[in-house]
């Protein structure tokens, strides 16, 4: 087997494994799959998983940008892209250009000074797996719940319910049209130009590539059996083979081996140096695409703000409000934690299955945009549910047992009496406690037989079922208001285990 | 008595009651019928949920007085929430595998399982054991989490409820048999058999915010009510209902009510909770407003009334 082929396959693996725990509603994938995220880059760096990282980095010194080829999803997706306009169009010559040094390493440090400056967006954006996971959440995932739609549909109309229906619905508009311009803005520069996010943009490829440039092995063009014929250059993705000179570009080789496998003298290996090569010139970037980048940038930053004035619409019908703090996920421990830990990947999102972990828009402020809150229009989080906590690759929401979220509480509840059904309409209702699952809302004697939700914040954890339920519109009855700091909720109070003897009906 | 012995008392009771109701018509008009030696109401007391039912049922005349021969059933347990059985948050898995057992056997085509429950679908139908139960006894399991699965009806006798979104495996069924476990309830002070139905429907939502008691009352004036409503009172959760919140809100009284008049069962049950923890009659109101519509009757003194302790 080539050293290509084994890269293509290992490649094809990890991709599919990977897209499919994003997409997998029905959780048909072991648990244990889940390390294909805690393998990523950012991830590793970010919960601190120092063995993940070190390796990572050893592994790139050793064998180069074997990660970019292999283990990153949205290398990989770039590789697929353009193998298929290689199939479907004229396949591409590439040719050898000058690597963007100021770019990538402007890009590097703008990422590197505002995370430090607190704020995880920038990094969130071009991180490319938290930039996949967007895709792979946003995008991918409706296509492939449409099709389970479908299947659902052609069976239940033979009356077979192994497949079911499920709720689609876009989870942030934002995020859809970040995960789409992602999509298309990637895709489109695989399509013509091969591997330009990861040698121009991605700040993991800038990283890596400088560490490949030192690696012990890597690709090698013997001078004695190269006869300059070129045939490699147009196959590198990575345009960083210059023939004439037989130089390679070691911070931008991927190690895809595309260049062995074309070259009739065998004069390409891959190895150990005998002898170091120096391919440093430096090059101005070019600055069409820098102010490219420049104006996404400052669109995404801006779009924002103007379409939240759009949306602030409000019916004065009933008593408003506005919550002061988002909802952070259980196990986030505080906004300040999960905003310089979450890169937005939304594989919680994913995961959630109740639905109640969407991307933010500003709740979070600027900095923790696309960054998952709960949100209860569609749901509410599940007392038992520790999901979200266990699929974090970066650690960002921390693992939790069933038993430490019992006791976490995210936010608390408050009641808002003059918007009550039992208080406006004087009927029963009582769907606020009957969601409760810790009875922090509970019903007390209200007027007529009534009663009315009466709160105990104390003992609330904060997962929303009593906002979720509230059948008043606009404002809700009742709301959980964010706690920016996750507190410990107390344990309520159990009642006397009694056992009762009956010996009549009562009737 | 002997398994055997009981399917040869069921089948004969069974074939009997063939020739005095040659009119399947009659089930829906059981009211009106009460001449025979069945009857209204039966209560048992002492036994597992298993044993309990056969007891009842047997009083009736065994399942295939209900369910005839090819017919399709839908039998709706309360699956409402993420809970384990000995939480009482939903009906007793054993039992419904029982019924689902006992319609095959009176030669259902079809049986199928399903709520709409309150808790996320997947989570409540594993945990409450009912899914693997149901199914392991041959029925269908279906989901109710998405409204394609429902089908607007109109409810002309209702007051305030005058249309709703139905579940199909309701509407498109031949019988339905209702499943509720007896709870506690912080809105509607208590869940039994009527409260069953928010379980049936979509938009629950509505029930809320537009007088639940007359709501529930309303929706069981449904054209195709549930032949037979079983109570599942082995476990009543007694407290912090419909959820409840820990073992202590859970006693097991180990009793079972079963009438094919769902205002009856309600009525009898309530009084049975009653005595476990307080509650009047006259507070759970959904049962007064379905008495007012004519649904059934509160006054057990004039049901024959069949109460049985093992």
């Amino acid at each position: 087997m080539t050293l290509k082929r084994i890269r293509v396959v290992l490649a094809v693996v990890f991709f599919a494994l990977t897209t499919f725990l994003f997409l997998d509603f029905a959780q048909l994938l072991p648990k244990e799959f889940q390390i294909l995220t805690e393998i990523q880059f950012i991830p590793a760096l970010l919960s601190g998983s120092l063995l993940v990282f070190l390796s990572l980095l050893l592994l790139t010194f050793f064998l180069g940008r074997v990660y970019c080829s292999v283990i990153c999803p949205m290398g990989i997706f770039q590789d697929i892209i353009t193998w298929l306009s290689n199939r479907f169009t004229r396949k591409k010559k590439y040719r050898f250009s000058k690597e963007k040094k100021i770019l990538r390493y402007s890009v590097l440090a703008v990422v590197l000074i505002s995370f430090a400056a607190g704020g995880t967006f920038l990094l969130s954006l071009l991180d490319p797996y938290g930039a996949f996971g967007r895709m792979a959440t946003n995008v991918f995932r409706p296509i492939y719940l449409e099709g389970n739609n479908l299947l659902a549909l052609l069976f239940n109309s033979f009356g077979n319910y192994t497949f079911y229906h499920v709720d689609i619905f876009t989870l942030s508009l934002l995020s859809l049209i970040i995960g789409l311009i992602t999509f298309l803005t990637i895709g489109f520069l695989a399509w013509r130009y091969g591997r330009t996010y990861c040698n121009t943009i991605c700040p993991v490829g800038t990283i890596l590539g400088f560490i490949s440039s030192y690696s012990l092995m890597k690709i090698r063009i013997n001078d004695g059996s190269c006869n300059n014929c070129g045939k490699c250059e147009t196959k590198c993705k990575a345009s960083c083979i210059d023939s004439k000179t037989s130089k390679i570009d070691y911070s931008r080789c991927v190690d895809c081996f595309d260049c062995m496998k074309v070259c009739k003298q065998k004069a390409i290996t891959f190895g150990f140096a005998h002898k170091e090569q120096k391919t440093k010139t430096p090059s101005m970037p070019d600055n069409s695409k820098r102010m490219f980048l420049t104006a996404i940038g400052a669109t995404t930053l801006i779009a924002p703000a103007r379409l939240y004035a759009k949306g602030l619409a409000k019916i004065k019908s009933n008593t408003s409000y506005v919550k002061k703090h988002p909802l952070s996920p259980p196990g986030s421990e505080s906004a300040e934690h999960f905003l310089h830990h979450c890169t937005a990947c939304h594989l919680c999102v994913a995961k959630c299955p109740t639905h109640v972990l969407k991307p933010a828009f500003d709740e979070y402020g600027l900095g923790g945009i696309m960054q998952p809150r709960m949100d209860f229009v569609h749901g509410y989080c599940n007392y038992n549910c520790v999901t979200c906590s266990t699929v974090c690759p970066n650690d960002a929401i921390k693992t939790l047992t069933v038993d430490e979220k019992h006791t976490l509480q995210m936010g608390h509840v408050v009641f808002v009496k003059t918007n009550c059904v039992v208080f406006t309409d004087e009927t029963n209702c009582g769907a606020c406690s009957e969601h409760c699952p810790t009875q922090a809302v509970k019903m007390v004697p209200y007027k007529n037989g009534l009663t009315i939700p009466s709160v105990n914040p104390d003992i609330c954890v904060g997962c929303g079922g009593c906002e979720h339920i509230c059948p008043v519109r606009p404002f809700r009855a009742i709301y959980v208001e964010g706690n920016p700091v996750h507190l410990q909720a107390k344990r309520f109070k159990q009642g006397e285990q009694k056992e009762v003897k009956l010996d009549d009906f009562g009737f | 008595m002997k398994r055997r012995d009981f399917l040869k008392a069921a089948a004969i009771t069974g074939i009997a009651s063939t020739i005095k109701l040659s009119d399947g018509m009659d089930l829906m008009a059981q009211k009106v019928t009460k001449t025979s030696a069945r009857p209204d109401l039966v209560a048992v007391m002492g036994g597992d949920s298993v044993t309990m039912f056969r007891k009842a049922i047997a009083e009736f005349g065994g399942m295939s007085h209900f369910v005839k021969k090819g017919y399709k059933v839908t039998v709706k347990p309360n699956i409402g929430w993420d809970k384990s059985p000995e939480m009482a948050g939903n009906t007793n898995p054993a039992l419904v595998a029982e019924i689902v057992k006992q319609c095959i056997k009176a030669g259902a085509s079809e049986v199928i399982v399903f709520d709409h429950t309150c808790d996320d679908w997947r989570k409540c139908y594993a945990n409450s054991g009912i899914e693997a139960a149901a199914k392991a006894a041959g029925a269908k399991v279906m989901p109710g989490n998405e409204e394609s699965y429902y089908r607007e009806i109109s409810l002309p006798k209702a007051v305030k409820l005058k249309k709703a979104k139905v579940h199909t495996a309701i509407l498109d069924c031949d019988v339905w048999i209702n499943v509720p476990i007896l709870k506690n309830h912080g809105g509607a002070k208590m869940t039994i058999a009527m409260k069953n139905h928010m379980g049936i429907v979509w938009d629950r939502g509505y029930f809320h915010a537009n007088d639940l008691p007359q709501c529930i009352a309303d929706i069981c004036t449904i054209n195709k009510p549930a032949v037979l409503n079983i109570v599942d009172a082995y476990r009543v959760m007694k407290s912090n209902g419909p959820q409840g919140r820990s073992l202590t809100d859970v006693v097991t009284p180990k009793a079972m009510f079963m009438s094919t008049d769902i205002v009856a069962v309600d009525t009898a049950a309530t009084n049975f909770f009653n005595q476990i923890e307080k509650m009047p009659l006259e507070s759970v109101k959904f049962i007064a407003r379905a008495a007012d519509l004519k649904i059934g009757t509160m006054d057990l003194s004039k049901l024959k009334v069949k109460k049985i302790k093992i």
